[in-house]
């Protein structure tokens, strides 16, 4: 990997990261050789279901895990080992909102505490404009200042997610990881914190990573999104390709399961159904990680290393044989042919209005 | 706080989703439920659930949406006369199958459990017991409820776990609770909950925690068992989405009121109160792009309801206190949509009410 001049680097370049943890089971191979980029202002979404290792990169990402192996790379410096000295001047840049506001803000400090820690910490206020820069955090996030001397307790749980969010901007970061943000609040505060995010993005020029499974969510916020299946990208491309065009097996699964809230288009959508259910990786996988449950299956699916196959142009690209552009090197013994007719028609039924 | 009359939701023959139930007395039928928890100082009950009313019929999925604190978990579990100390049911009935299970004893409740009413809950693991094999507990269902022998009962189980579509039925009958995944186990509790054979199953957000992929095959059981066995589900819920896909029916509940049931594809194209209003505008659509999507602007409070040349409005739950309404009625707007509103006092200001 050569390196990138900074001036044109993307803000984050991720290559072949891995991730293994030990456990009294064995070794769970949690994220296995993923590779991405992120420009500046972009949000992408990266999403998939438990076991897919989404939250060991977002992890990784933040320093709260180190890899195992590969390399991150931010505004084209190195961090993916970076000891904790060298990274604090880029904790600045780097911010994380989590999935529960209740566990992460600590109990005993008040939203004034809580948001002012980072502002000193990372000498982004002095005390002579403290309390102007506090007031400007809870104006961003559409709180009453009066609420500055709340305890976590004594808010709501948007209120709550709101102060959390506050904390990750309040020292101008560039780059947002954002863990499931919404997964605990209820749908009407949940559309509020999506709205609030992306009116954020679009004033501070922010850009985000948006873990999550809930799909509906990442397509109002995210203009990529990246799907990880058992440790790996399987397909990444603009939100709308994704949605409108899948084309991995399991990205049409997935989002063949998201339930639409319209009883009109009842028993008019068709449920692509994976046999089984996600395994424990005890060993590194060979081949393409959905390969005992996919549908489509060929022999070579289980040899080597899946490449990604460009589907659009834009970025849309998916790590499956069935696009392979010299498909007969593949389709050893026909049932590529197959699969290529259903193939078409899984795509029609998966694509949305 | 309570009320002196209680207004009843009374849906006519005809609510149900088919013909064939209309005409039947409905299996449940909750009038005027009232449960209250008591405050700091223990000498009121606050009302968690005020006088609410719905009915289940027979053959039926009937979703209960709402959002934390709306108290349908709270109204569901007093259909299996499940409500916790210090809480108590104070006012109402809630008949199921012809007994009223309200004031119920220990006896009569264990008639009502498990043979009328049954009940899966959001954590299928914690409810399952964790000492003993799948396959032991399924079969003890058969034993005590059916009076089986243990050969017959372990046949039965056996047959049930296939049936909740558990692959490898032999191998997982013989595995503990966690050795089970989230999807394999909330199979298991529908098993088990199926195999009592009730005339109702109440699936209390049977999904949360599961992935999509999984939900959708834990709620594709549901429907499947439902349709075999012609049971009445009662659907927890908050998700929209699923109440689509999955429902005849929906009740809304908000501040521990019912404020809207209505046939489902009715109330998703005609929603009349404006807290079903404001949760159908919440909705991000996974099917449409996202467009603009600005904070949206604030609903209205209450809207507007005429029927049969009589004006009424609907009010939105929280804004009772302030909107110093009288009492709630429930009006039928269209067959089988019912609304909770509040009659138009002379002289109202038209202009307020605008959407």
């Amino acid at each position: 990997m050569t390196d990138y001049p900074a001036a044109n680097a993307p803000l984050l370049d991720v290559t072949n990261l891995q991730h293994t943890f030990q456990t009294g089971a064995g070794r769970v191979f949690a994220v296995n050789g993923v590779s991405f980029r992120i420009d500046a202002g972009e949000a992408v979404g990266l999403v998939g279901e438990s076991g897919s290792g989404k939250s060991t990169v977002a992890k990784c990402l933040v320093r709260l895990l180190e890899p195992s192996g590969g390399s991150m790379r931010f505004r084209g410096a190195d961090i993916t080992h970076m000891n904790e000295r060298s990274f604090r001047p880029l904790r600045s840049q780097i911010q994380m909102v989590f999935q529960d506001p209740t566990m992460s803000l600590n109990p005993r400090l008040t939203v004034r505490q809580t948001l002012s820690e980072p502002l000193r910490l990372h000498k982004t206020a002095t005390n002579g404009n403290l309390e102007a820069r506090l007031h400007d955090l809870m104006g961003l996030v559409n709180l009453d200042r009066r609420l500055l001397g709340r305890q976590p307790h004594q808010l709501s749980g948007g209120q709550k997610q709101r102060v959390g969010i506050a904390r990750a901007i309040a020292t101008n970061p560039a780059f947002v990881v954002l863990d499931e943000p919404t997964a605990s609040l209820d749908m009407s505060i949940r559309i509020q914190i999506i709205s609030l995010l992306r009116r954020l993005q679009d004033e501070l020029g922010m850009t985000y990573l948006f873990i999550s499974h809930d799909l509906s969510t990442v397509r109002h916020l995210c203009n990529r999104v990246i799907v990880m299946y058992l440790g790996q990208v399987v397909e990444e491309g603009p939100v709308e390709e994704i949605f409108t065009n899948p084309k991995h097996p399991y990205t049409q699964a997935l989002l063949s399961a998201v339930p639409i809230p319209d009883p009109a288009r009842r028993g008019q959508r068709r449920r692509i159904v994976l046999p089984g259910e996600t395994p424990h990786l005890t060993a590194p996988i060979v081949g393409c990680p959905l390969a005992d449950r996919c549908p489509y299956v060929m022999p070579a699916c289980r040899q080597g290393t899946i490449p990604f196959f460009d589907i659009e142009p834009g970025g849309h690209r998916a790590a499956c044989l069935l696009y392979a552009e010299d498909r007969d090197a593949v389709a050893i013994d026909g049932s590529a042919e197959s699969a290529r007719v259903s193939r078409s028609e899984a795509s029609g039924r998966t694509g949305s209005d | 706080m309570m009320q002196e009359t209680l207004p009843q939701l009374n849906p006519t023959p005809g609510a149900g989703h088919s013909d064939a139930n209309a005409a039947a007395e409905p299996l449940v039928r909750i009038e005027g439920l009232t449960i209250g928890f008591p405050d700091e100082t223990g000498e009121r009950f606050v009302p968690v659930v005020e006088d609410a009313g719905f009915v289940v019929h027979r053959n039926e999925i009937l979703g209960l949406v709402g959002e934390s604190g709306s108290g349908k978990t709270q109204t569901s579990m007093a259909i299996l006369g499940l409500t916790r100390r210090p809480g108590k049911v104070m006012a109402g009935h809630v008949i199921v199958d012809g007994v009223d299970v309200v004031g119920l004893d220990e006896a009569g409740l264990r008639r009502v459990r498990g043979r009328k009413a049954a009940m899966i809950f959001q954590s299928p693991r914690t409810s399952l017991n964790p000492l003993m094999t799948v396959g032991d507990q399924v079969a003890r269902v058969y034993v005590r409820q059916r009076g089986m022998n243990r050969r017959a009962a372990r046949a039965e189980a056996l047959a049930m776990l296939r049936r909740v579509g558990i692959a490898g039925a032999e191998r997982v009958a013989g595995s503990y609770p966690h050795q089970l995944s989230g999807g394999m186990a909330q199979r298991v509790m529908i098993g088990m909950m199926v195999a009592c054979g009730p005339d109702l199953l109440i699936a209390d957000e049977p999904t949360t925690g599961l992935d999509v992929t999984i939900q959708a095959q834990i709620f594709e059981l549901i429907q499947q068992v439902q349709a075999e066995a012609r049971m009445s589900v009662l659907l927890i819920t908050h998700d929209l989405g699923v109440v689509a896909e999955t429902c005849h029916r929906v009740a809304v509940m908000q501040g521990g009121r019912v404020v809207e049931i209505a046939p489902v594809e009715e109330l998703f194209a005609r929603p009349r109160h404006p807290y079903t209003v404001r949760l159908l505008g919440a909705m991000l659509r996974p099917d449409r792009p996202s467009g603009d999507t600005q904070e949206p602007d604030p609903l209205p409070e209450r809207l507007d309801i005429e029927v049969g040349g009589r004006r009424y409005e609907a009010v939105s739950v929280d804004a009772w206190a302030a909107a110093g309404v009288g009492l709630p009625m429930t009006i039928e707007v269209a067959p089988g949509h019912f609304v909770l509103c509040h009659e138009r006092e002379d002289g109202a200001d038209a202009a307020e009410t605008e959407r």
